[in-house]
């Protein structure tokens, strides 16, 4: 396989050898034979994979093969979806996710996500910040305004919006919303963020500002991304997964290290999936 | 600390439950208590003879016959006028004018108005115009004019939603053959709005129906049958009012009455509702 | 060279009819409310003119006998009346909306807003009858008279409730499912994600909701006239009887006469007007919002 040849023009990149070491790496989540399935319908079934503390692992793989569902079944958000029922076990460090009596709530504030299309609240801006730290019981004031400077100043946003906090979040942009429903996850201070195709409802100018912060959250947080923008995979991940529809099902093909997957594949489909010629 | 936090937020969750589901069940039991207290008291007056006798002794025996043939006709004149108007102005509003025509624009708003007079002041209008002014006295024909003006808004509004629902190709392929504005009118698109219409026939009727305080100085209180237009006519909802304030001894043929028109009411309003949901495709409120 | 201004109808004498017939229709509909307006004003007119504006509000009663015509007494009645049936029909219809939305499984919710719609059909009549009949005896025996303030903000509670309950309900179930989203995986519980997200985002529909009941409650005749006792008089508990502008005319106007007779009118226009008011604030937060 020859190696990976940026175009002329793109952005720097690092070859694969080259980046910075994550961490240690050391499984943080554990998933075994886990499936998910929405009424009749099965959107994966019997995953395993490990995520390890501080990387950035990427889940590829073409629409409709469960990627996202894998996502959701993390922080229990399939809850919410009416007849579905997920099957397996999930270890976040030293937590069984499925288990019935797992607060949901401090799951979720462990675990923060970040959707496609942004999606903040039709409140202010600093309102938008303000009310789920409220809600996980911080109340002072002042603690509150330092910790929404610092949440905006983490997404760059803070000299965008300094002065006018008070005004609907809506009316920021598409590339701005989405920097604000990061700095509202990561105001909450989680362990884990998962991120469902951050940069594909946006602009490649604000793509490409998310992208870089998605990549300076290394080492502090520990990042899953769902995308299907190989090369955008191939620019941030440290680990990836690749996952395709099989007898009806998503299921995992490979998952390794980023240099593994996408250029020493082991599974011919995965082969022909980073070289382009299929999905 | 952590505990203390969570214990406060589950204290908070479980008392705002508490009080949705409280506030649920008021609601419910209410609404049980008052309908359960109509059926009770009601059907136990209800016969056949009831619905189809004339009232005697003011109302206190006897039924209701001669009330639901002026009931009946008073919203027959109510929608033998206000169809042919409130079409006609509908689809001149939803074919003929666009949105920045001033007439347009000022018919709509004269019935945006028009729909949030309270019903005592059509009752004034009624009197002045159509009893004095228009020579008619109390009788149905006054009632059921006054009717109309207090229904066309709803009627208007419904049938315009119709007219709108139907798709723009129907209008273009029409204008593509050739045909008059007329032939498309009469035979394209007013058999295709025809759900929009019914669903304002029924909701105005539902509306006439209900009415009392248009109804008290406009087409009267005389409860003999009545033999023209032109006569005095009790409609079905004044009879409860006069058997219930001024008729002592009145309230068990005001309960079987009540009765009546509500039972009338709720298949009116459900005959609207299920034609919206299955010939438009939307839900409609009747509030 | 043609331009789109140039009349398509003319090459058909029946358009051309049509458009004329259906422009007579609009303006006939149109002018209903116009004729409303104008009516009310000349009936008004002579008491207006004999007696004066500021009497309506400074005479010492509304005694038309003696030439007495404060509209005061019965303007409380009507304000006391709507505030009080407002305030309590709206935080329960909007939480009658919340529960159906959010808290009731889908077995009961259904039932239960079929129930609101029911409601939402019964008569004014059918309300004051119930009310004259079971609940104006309840309430004389825990303090007489009986029919009071107390039994109309009830009653008007009851009839304002589907509206405000159904209009609350239309609302929440537009607000987009990713803020709901959004809300559980920022670990948000149920209550402070309606408290915090959903009201927000269904403040204009809210808002509508409650100008509408507002609305209903002030023309509201015969219910109130059934149950409030109808004495003139400017309320001072909620066991006193009152009379509101609505019922003072549905009750006086059959024997009215001359000046009388047009201080009614007088009072009709004051309900206009307030209904106007509504209107206009309805306008103004419909298009004064600056957020989305």
């Amino acid at each position: 396989m020859t190696p990976f040849e940026p175009t002329p023009g793109a952005r720097p990149w690092f070859p694969l050898e080259e980046r910075p070491a994550c961490c240690e790496p050391k499984p943080f989540i554990e998933v075994e034979q886990l499936s998910v399935c929405y009424g009749q319908k099965p959107a994966f079934h019997d995953v395993t994979l490990s995520i390890n503390k501080g990387c950035i692992t990427a889940l590829v793989g073409p629409s409709g093969c469960g990627k996202t569902s894998f996502l959701t079944s993390l922080n229990r958000l399939t809850d919410l979806i009416p007849g579905s029922r997920v099957a397996g076990r999930i270890r976040l460090d030293d937590l069984d996710v499925l288990a019935p009596q797992t607060d949901v709530i401090r799951l979720r504030r462990r675990v923060g996500m970040i959707f496609q299309k942004p999606n903040p609240f039709p409140l202010s801006i600093r309102k938008n910040l303000e009310f789920p730290l409220r809600e996980h019981g911080l109340r002072d004031r002042e603690q509150i305004a330092i910790t929404i400077e610092t949440g905006l100043r983490d997404v760059g946003l803070w000299d965008e919006v300094k002065d006018r906090l008070d005004s609907p979040a809506l009316a920021l942009s598409g590339g701005q919303q989405q920097r604000l429903c990061m700095a509202r996850a990561l105001v909450l201070a989680p362990e884990v963020l998962l991120m469902d195709e951050p940069c594909s409802a946006l602009d490649p100018l604000s793509s490409g500002v998310v992208e870089d912060l998605i990549v300076g959250l290394r080492g502090r947080y520990t990042v899953l991304i769902v995308t299907h923008n190989l090369a955008q995979a191939r620019r941030i991940a440290d680990y990836a997964a690749l996952f395709w529809v099989q007898n009806g099902a998503g299921e995992l093909i490979e998952a390794g290290t980023a240099k593994q997957i996408f250029e020493e594949p082991r599974d011919p489909l995965t082969a022909s999936y980073v070289s382009g010629m299929r999905g | 600390m952590v505990k203390a936090l969570e214990r406060h937020r589950d204290g908070r969750e479980w008392l705002a439950s508490i009080v949705v589901w409280s506030a649920a069940a008021l609601v419910t039991a209410t609404f049980c208590w008052l309908l359960g207290d109509i059926l009770w008291h009601g059907l136990s007056h209800l016969s056949w003879t009831f619905l189809t006798a004339p009232p005697r002794n003011a109302g206190r025996e006897g039924g209701i016959g001669p009330i639901l043939v002026s009931t009946a006709l008073i919203l027959g004149v109510c929608l033998g006028v206000s169809v042919p108007l409130g079409v006609g102005t509908a689809v001149l509003l939803a074919e003929f004018t666009t949105d920045a025509s001033l007439f347009g624009r000022l018919t709509r708003r004269s019935l945006d108005v028009l729909s949030g007079v309270p019903s005592i002041v059509f009752g004034l209008f009624g009197n002045v115009f159509f009893c004095k002014t228009l020579g008619l006295g109390f009788s149905i024909l006054s009632g059921g004019l006054t009717l109309a003006c207090m229904v066309l808004p709803i009627l208007i509004r419904s049938t315009e939603e119709g007219f709108r629902a139907v798709p723009a190709g129907y209008r273009l392929s029409a204008a593509a053959l050739g045909l008059s504005r007329t032939t498309t009118l009469f035979h394209l698109l007013l058999p295709a709005a025809v759900p929009g219409l019914l669903v304002g026939l029924v909701l105005g009727v539902g509306r006439a129906m209900a009415e009392t305080a248009a109804l008290i100085f406009t087409s009267g209180y005389v409860d003999r049958m009545p033999e023209s237009l032109l006569d005095s006519g009790r409609a079905l909802s004044i009879h409860i009012f006069d058997l219930s304030m001024n008729v002592s001894g009145g309230d068990a043929n005001a309960y079987a009455s009540a009765l009546v028109l509500v039972v009338l009411l709720l298949a009116i309003n459900r005959t609207a509702s299920w034609l919206a949901e299955h010939w438009l495709h939307r839900r409609i409120i009747t509030i | 060279m043609t331009s789109s201004a140039s009349n398509t109808l003319s090459r058909w004498p029946t358009d051309r009819l049509l458009l004329w017939l259906l422009r007579g229709a609009a303006a006939i509909a149109g002018a209903i409310v116009v004729l409303i307006v104008a009516f009310l004003v000349l009936e008004a007119l002579p008491v207006l003119r004999h007696v004066g504006v500021a009497r309506f509000f400074t005479d010492p009663s509304w005694h038309p006998a003696e030439g007495f015509y404060n509209l005061t007494p019965m303007l409380w009645g009507t304000v006391f009346a709507m505030v009080g049936s407002v305030l309590v029909a709206t935080p329960l219809g909007i939480l009658s909306a919340v529960f159906c939305h959010y808290y009731a499984p889908p077995a009961v919710a259904r039932p239960y807003r079929w129930l609101i719609e029911l409601l939402a059909g019964i008569p004014s009549v059918v309300y004051g009858f119930w009310g004259l009949v079971v609940l104006v005896p309840l309430i004389g025996a825990i303090h007489p008279p009986g029919p009071s303030l107390l039994a109309g903000i009830v009653i008007l509670t009851i009839m304002i409730l589907p509206t405000i309950a159904l209009m609350a309900d239309a609302s929440l179930a537009i607000v987009p499912q990713q803020y709901l989203r959004g809300a559980a995986a920022l670990g948000l519980p149920r209550w402070a994600t309606i408290r915090g997200v959903v009201f927000p985002a269904a403040k204009s529909g809210l808002c509508t909701g409650v100008i509408l009941e507002t609305g209903r409650a002030i023309g509201e005749t015969m219910a109130i006239l059934m149950v409030c006792g109808n004495v003139v008089q400017t309320p001072h508990s909620l066991f006193d009887p009152i009379r509101t502008l609505t019922a003072n005319i549905a009750l006086e106007m059959a024997y009215a006469l001359g000046d009388h007779r047009a201080a009614l009118f007088v009072s009709g226009l004051v309900l206009m007007g307030m209904i106007a008011a509504l209107v206009a604030a309805a306008d103004w937060i419909s298009h004064g919002r600056i957020y989305g």
